[in-house]
């Protein structure tokens, strides 16, 4: 067990780290982007105009993956964050604040996108239907997040503060989807939903599994760029960190 | 009286160091301290000598190095049982008397012996002070307070930080007084200090940290 | 722990704070001030027709109670931080889950359930059908230990921040939803005829989980915040 710690301990050390992000980040965001352009084609041009909501469904295929993202965004942290506390490495610790402030964007605009696909065909810029309210209490719980990361001096500290809080936001994420399914339903005539209950046919479905590509290989290059930003400014006093600040020969 | 002669504490500090936001705050420090003795840590304003304390009563965790406290061979697991730590904050409530803070540390800590609660408020000065709110006494019998703590602790090793601040000429005398006795007991002391007080009357190694941290 | 059961260390962790909190006389009068004004700022804000302010009546009184409880848990842990006692209570050998434990619950005897006594007050204020007032005092008993408890969690995450007031309530936010869609939801239930227990019984269930798992993660919290 001692072996395979002073392992983790090493390959996940600063500089190692460093070496690793600067030479696969630009590898990611270019996956991210070739996948991004192929969605977006097909998800603005090749797939036909929905017959009840006219052009505006397209919003679905930024929507939606940003959707299932803020969940999935939140399930990575959260492994993290139990590793940055059982073990106390420091990259993880810096993962899990990268991936709370990735995670805060992409909850961002699940809401925005929805309040901008709600406007048109419900006609309201917002409701409090039990996807978008769980969506909202997501929003704080990544802003309590970083706010207490930010508001704590000593920067170890801080990271354990909000790894535990991530923890505790764990359980509290289905906790609160399903309280707020079931305040939903007391108040009946609140019958719109988001998705619809059309079952998406086949051949819409590419651009939306294509964008969903997109934004995990988004998040990856997203996640290391913060990380490797933290790791740089934290360890900046290293003689490692001192040589490459230092112009090339 | 207590009596810590028999299977004195052996406190073993190895190339400790502490960092704070990849700061050094001090180290790499090494010292060996059995009890009956007392180590004088002195050192400027901004040298680590609070942080180190506290890092020796088990309250803050240095990223490198060793510290082994043991009892006749038995190591101690938590740092924080072998040590009574007084600092500048008193460590009881304003609001309750001297002899219901007392008693509370008392029944924490697994002390309990509550005849013992008058002969240490004797001993360090307050005696008629026994029902009195602490926020009624002043800042030196708050002080003295924090001092009948430590004689009630029980505990072989006593952290004191900065212990002469807001005494009087009496009040420091008595914290030496209670130093010298402490160790001729077998207990050990560590004390920190500016250097401005007269070190107490009792065998003192010293330890003096530097100021690691770069100006700004 | 040698010689102390941890019965004896619980009540003498709660004797302490019992004392504590009766010696500070604003402790048990503020909360309730505060609860009193946020109901009469809704009215004045809203309205004061008597059939307006029965609907809103119930998550009024929750919201009340609710904020007020989050002002007074700022201040669990801040005593005991700024003059060391924290720190004597981390080093000494009693477990420390079992001292936040007697925190927590004298902090709710003192500081919210003199809210839940005087409940059915609030409900005259706000004209509360009386049919609704069973749910919901049942709900408060059930829910306000709840809020107790996880807040003190947070609030342990908060310790030593300054001015973390603010903090403190974003991040309590987001835990205090769940409950208060079920304690609240449970009298609004209760008012539109349906079936109410279940939101209690969901509570409750709760509560038994916090109550054995709070002061353990609070005790967690300030390990983290402290060292």
């Amino acid at each position: 067990m001692k072996a395979l710690l002073l392992w983790f301990n090493t390959t996940g050390s600063p500089p190692n780290f460093e070496r690793y992000a600067a030479r696969w980040i630009p590898i990611w965001f270019a996956l991210a982007f070739i996948c991004l352009a192929v969605g977006a084609a097909g998800g603005l041009f090749m797939v036909p105009a929905d017959s009840k909501q006219g052009e505006i469904f397209r919003i679905i295929y930024i929507h939606v993956p940003t959707a299932w993202m803020s969940l999935f965004v939140f399930l990575v942290m959260a492994a993290q964050a139990f590793i940055a506390l059982v073990w106390r490495i420091k990259i993880c610790e810096l993962l899990t604040i990268a991936c709370a402030h990735i995670g805060l964007m992409f909850t961002a605009v699940t809401l925005i996108t929805g309040s901008i696909w709600g406007k048109p065909t419900w006609g309201t810029w917002w409701t409090w239907d039990p996807r978008l309210t769980s969506e909202l209490v997501l929003l704080f719980i990544y802003l309590g997040i970083i706010g207490l990361y930010n508001a704590i001096e000593d920067r170890r500290s801080a990271a354990r503060a909000a790894a535990f809080l991530v923890l505790v936001g764990l359980i509290n994420v289905p906790i609160v989807h399903f309280s707020v399914t079931w305040w939903n339903t007391l108040h009946q005539g609140q019958t719109i939903r988001l998705v619809g209950e059309s079952k998406m046919a086949s051949e819409l479905m590419w651009p939306l599994i294509v964008m969903t590509l997109a934004t995990k290989f988004w998040f990856i290059g997203s996640v290391l760029q913060r990380a490797r930003a933290m790791n740089l400014t934290h360890e900046a006093n290293k003689d490692w960190a001192k040589k490459l600040a230092e112009p090339k020969q | 009286m207590n009596d810590f002669l028999t299977n004195s504490i052996v406190l073993e500090v190895k190339q400790l160091s502490y960092f704070r936001n990849e700061e050094k705050i001090f180290g790499p420090i090494d010292f060996s301290l059995n009890g009956g003795k007392a180590l004088l840590i002195t050192g400027d304003n901004g040298s680590g000598k609070t942080t180190l304390l506290r890092v020796l009563s088990g309250l803050l965790r240095a990223q490198s190095g060793e510290i082994i406290a043991s009892k006749s061979g038995q190591t101690y697991s938590d740092l924080s049982h072998a040590c009574a730590y007084l600092a500048h904050k008193p460590g009881h409530k304003s609001e309750l008397s001297c002899v219901e803070n007392l008693e509370y540390l008392q029944i924490i800590f697994d002390q309990v012996k509550p005849e013992l609660i008058e002969p240490a408020l004797n001993k360090v000065g307050l005696s008629g002070y026994e029902d009195t709110p602490a926020k009624q006494l002043s800042a030196g019998q708050n002080k003295r307070l924090g001092l009948a703590r430590l004689l009630l602790s029980q505990s072989p090793c006593w952290l004191l930080d900065e212990p002469y601040a807001n005494l009087d000429l009496q009040g420091i005398e008595l914290v030496n007084r209670l130093i010298q006795e402490h160790t001729e007991c077998g207990g050990a002391v560590l004390l920190t200090t500016h250097g401005a007080y007269a070190a107490p009357a009792v065998p003192c190694q010293t330890l003096v940290l530097a100021n690691v941290r770069t100006d700004r | 722990m040698a010689n102390q059961s941890a019965l004896s260390l619980f009540t003498a962790q709660c004797r302490r704070d019992l004392r504590l909190s009766l010696r500070r006389r604003g402790d048990i009068a503020q909360p309730i001030l505060f609860a009193i004004m946020v109901i009469t700022l809704f009215t004045l804000a809203t309205s004061a027709e008597p059939k307006k302010l029965a609907e809103l009546a119930p998550g009024i009184i929750w919201v009340a109670i609710l904020l007020s409880s989050l002002l007074s848990l700022d201040a669990i842990y801040r005593s005991d931080f700024e003059d060391g006692s924290l720190e004597q209570m981390l080093m000494a050998p009693a477990p420390l889950a079992l001292l936040i434990g007697a925190r927590i619950l004298v902090h709710w005897l003192s500081a919210v359930m003199p809210l839940v006594v005087l409940t059915p007050l609030f409900a005259q204020m706000l004209f509360l059908p009386s049919n609704l007032l069973a749910p919901l005092m049942i709900s408060l008993v059930v829910g306000t230990p709840l809020i107790s408890l996880v807040g003190a969690v947070i609030a342990a995450l908060t310790v030593g921040i300054r001015h973390s007031g603010m903090l403190l309530a974003l991040l309590a936010l987001p835990l205090y939803v769940p409950i208060l869609v079920f304690g609240a939801g449970a009298v609004v239930a209760a008012s539109q005829g349906f079936a109410w227990l279940g939101a209690i019984s969901l509570l409750g269930a709760g509560l038994v989980i916090a109550i054995v798992l709070a002061p353990v993660a609070a005790a967690a919290a300030i390990k983290i915040s402290l060292t």
